[in-house]
């Protein structure tokens, strides 16, 4: 039966399983061949770095890492970056985690690059951990981060923290900056920023991307990392390659994969319309 | 009043909380906080309902069907393990319940999120044809947005990257934000029917 189809006909009817298998063989292929992609600064990115290292040492940002590990692959080379500039710059960083599923991996990261730089818990950085409902948490930290949080992720009472005797609030940091992958990343802008005006700049997966222009935009956002990308060019412009330079290789060859399929796919269908249509 | 008393109470509530919203007075704070612990404790409430409801329905679908038997077995014994682990207040690098999340739990979300790059090549390949006008600039649109990440000698790259820009930044951004507002007014408008008392669907309907 299959035989005595026309070409057009076999390019449209390729079975989903050889796709699968085209998906599986490309993204082997920067694996077995490595190469490097060069990555173009786009505004929005450049937004966030500079508004990091304007900082002086000592400044405060607020580092909200609200992904779980289904979005670990795009986000986390984002927080990696951010955290070694904060590190470098010496500035304090307040990290809260409000995916339920983020605070052992969050706790595994912080302590891993803090340990690098040689920073210390509760004297460069405070992490406080996970509460439920992420819009009254957020609230409620722009009234004092003691209401959700009286002690931090490892039990330790924030008053007792000495990096946060004179943070109380979203007045005492100089931004948010949230890496999510879900609905959190709206709840910074409509309470964070919105209620209590905290300039807050977002990194979100690649799909996620094109939902936070209209904040850029509107200024409710002054800084975008979306997806792999995002984290690729902000790794550049720390001159210090990580997961998501090496991960880019992985994308261009996937997302040609799926050129080249739309390609084939429409080449078999107007030569099918035309086929059909001359046959009339 | 078994109707009267719970629309009066989301009434008072409702009314409270969007007034407490514009005033920022320590008065108005302090509500704030106590009103979410009360929101943090009703969770609370719901988490053994949850476990219950969880173990319960697998259990049935387990006795009903021997083929579900493996998967609800793998269900609650992750459960128990995953619940047992967490109770213990050790939460070091090699606690049992940090390489049960390091180990299978990262693995597990992160394989099911990169299933995703397989559909996505299937269903482009499907649905991306040019079968009228509307299909065809949804196709130019995302091939020239995916070319993005390609890297094309110049000036074609320079081209390409501007084009993305501008995409994302008009046509993309009128929509979004179209989107975003009518879905706001759609939910002050749900709220408000909820606080006056004309939406009832929360309290299991209107009878």
């Amino acid at each position: 039966m299959r035989d005595g189809m026309a070409w057009y006909d076999r390019l449209l009817n390729i079975d989903r399983r050889w796709i699968y298998v085209l998906m599986a063989l490309v993204v082997i292929v920067p694996a077995v061949r490595p190469f490097t992609v060069p990555v173009g600064i786009s505004g929005e990115v450049r937004a966030v770095h500079e508004a990091i290292e304007a900082q002086p040492a000592g400044g405060v940002i607020h580092l909200a890492i609200d992904y779980d590990p289904s979005t670990l692959a795009e986000l986390q080379p984002m927080a990696e970056a951010i955290l070694h500039q904060c590190f470098d710059k010496d500035l304090r960083l307040v990290i809260t985690a409000l995916s339920q599923f983020g605070p052992a991996m969050v706790d595994e990261l912080v302590t891993r690059v803090a340990t690098e730089h040689g920073k210390q818990r509760d004297v460069h950085y405070a992490f406080l951990g996970y509460k439920p409902y992420p819009a009254i948490t957020i609230l409620a930290m722009g009234s004092d981060y003691r209401v959700p949080f009286p002690t931090d992720y490892y039990g330790t009472a924030v008053d007792a923290i000495p990096m946060m005797q004179d943070i109380h609030n979203f007045s005492d940091v100089a931004c948010v900056v949230s890496l999510a992958g879900g609905n959190v990343a709206d709840m910074w802008i409509q309470y964070g920023n919105a209620k209590y005006g905290v300039p807050v700049a977002l990194g979100v997966t690649g799909v996620m991307a094109s939902d936070y222009y209209p904040y850029l935009q509107s200024g409710q956002i002054f800084g975008l990392l979306p997806g792999v990308k995002g984290a690729a060019e902000y790794e550049s412009l720390r001159e210090r390659p990580g997961q998501a330079s090496r991960g880019m290789p992985y994308q261009v060859t996937s997302h040609l994969l799926i050129i080249i399929a739309m390609i084939v796919a429409n080449v078999g269908y107007i030569a099918q319309r035309r086929a059909h249509a001359g046959g009339r | 009043m078994k109707k009267q008393i719970p629309i009066l109470i989301v009434f008072v509530t409702g009314l409270i909380m969007v007034l407490q919203f514009f005033v920022p007075h320590a008065a108005s704070e302090f509500l704030f906080t106590y009103a979410n612990d009360f929101v943090i404790v009703i969770g609370i409430l719901a988490l053994p309902l949850g476990i219950f409801s969880l173990m319960r329905g697998t259990v049935i679908k387990a006795r009903k069907d021997p083929r579900e038997r493996f998967y609800a077995i793998v269900t609650i014994v992750g459960f128990l393990v995953m619940a047992i682990a967490n109770f213990r207040r050790d939460s070091g690098p090699d606690s049992l319940a940090q390489n049960l999340f390091s180990y299978v739990m990262i693995p597990c979300q992160a394989t099911i999120f990169s299933m995703l790059a397989f559909y996505i090549a299937s269903a482009a390949y499907r649905a991306f044809r040019v079968r009228t006008w509307l299909a065809t600039v949804l196709l130019v649109t995302a091939f020239i947005v995916m070319l993005r990440i390609v890297p094309l000698p110049e000036p074609f790259s320079s081209w390409n990257s501007s084009l993305v820009q501008w995409i994302l930044a008009v046509p993309n951004m009128a929509s979004k934000r179209a989107i975003i507002i009518g879905v706001g007014l759609g939910a002050i408008s749900y709220s408000m029917k909820i606080i006056l008392g004309i939406e009832r669907g929360y309290m299991g309907g209107d009878k």
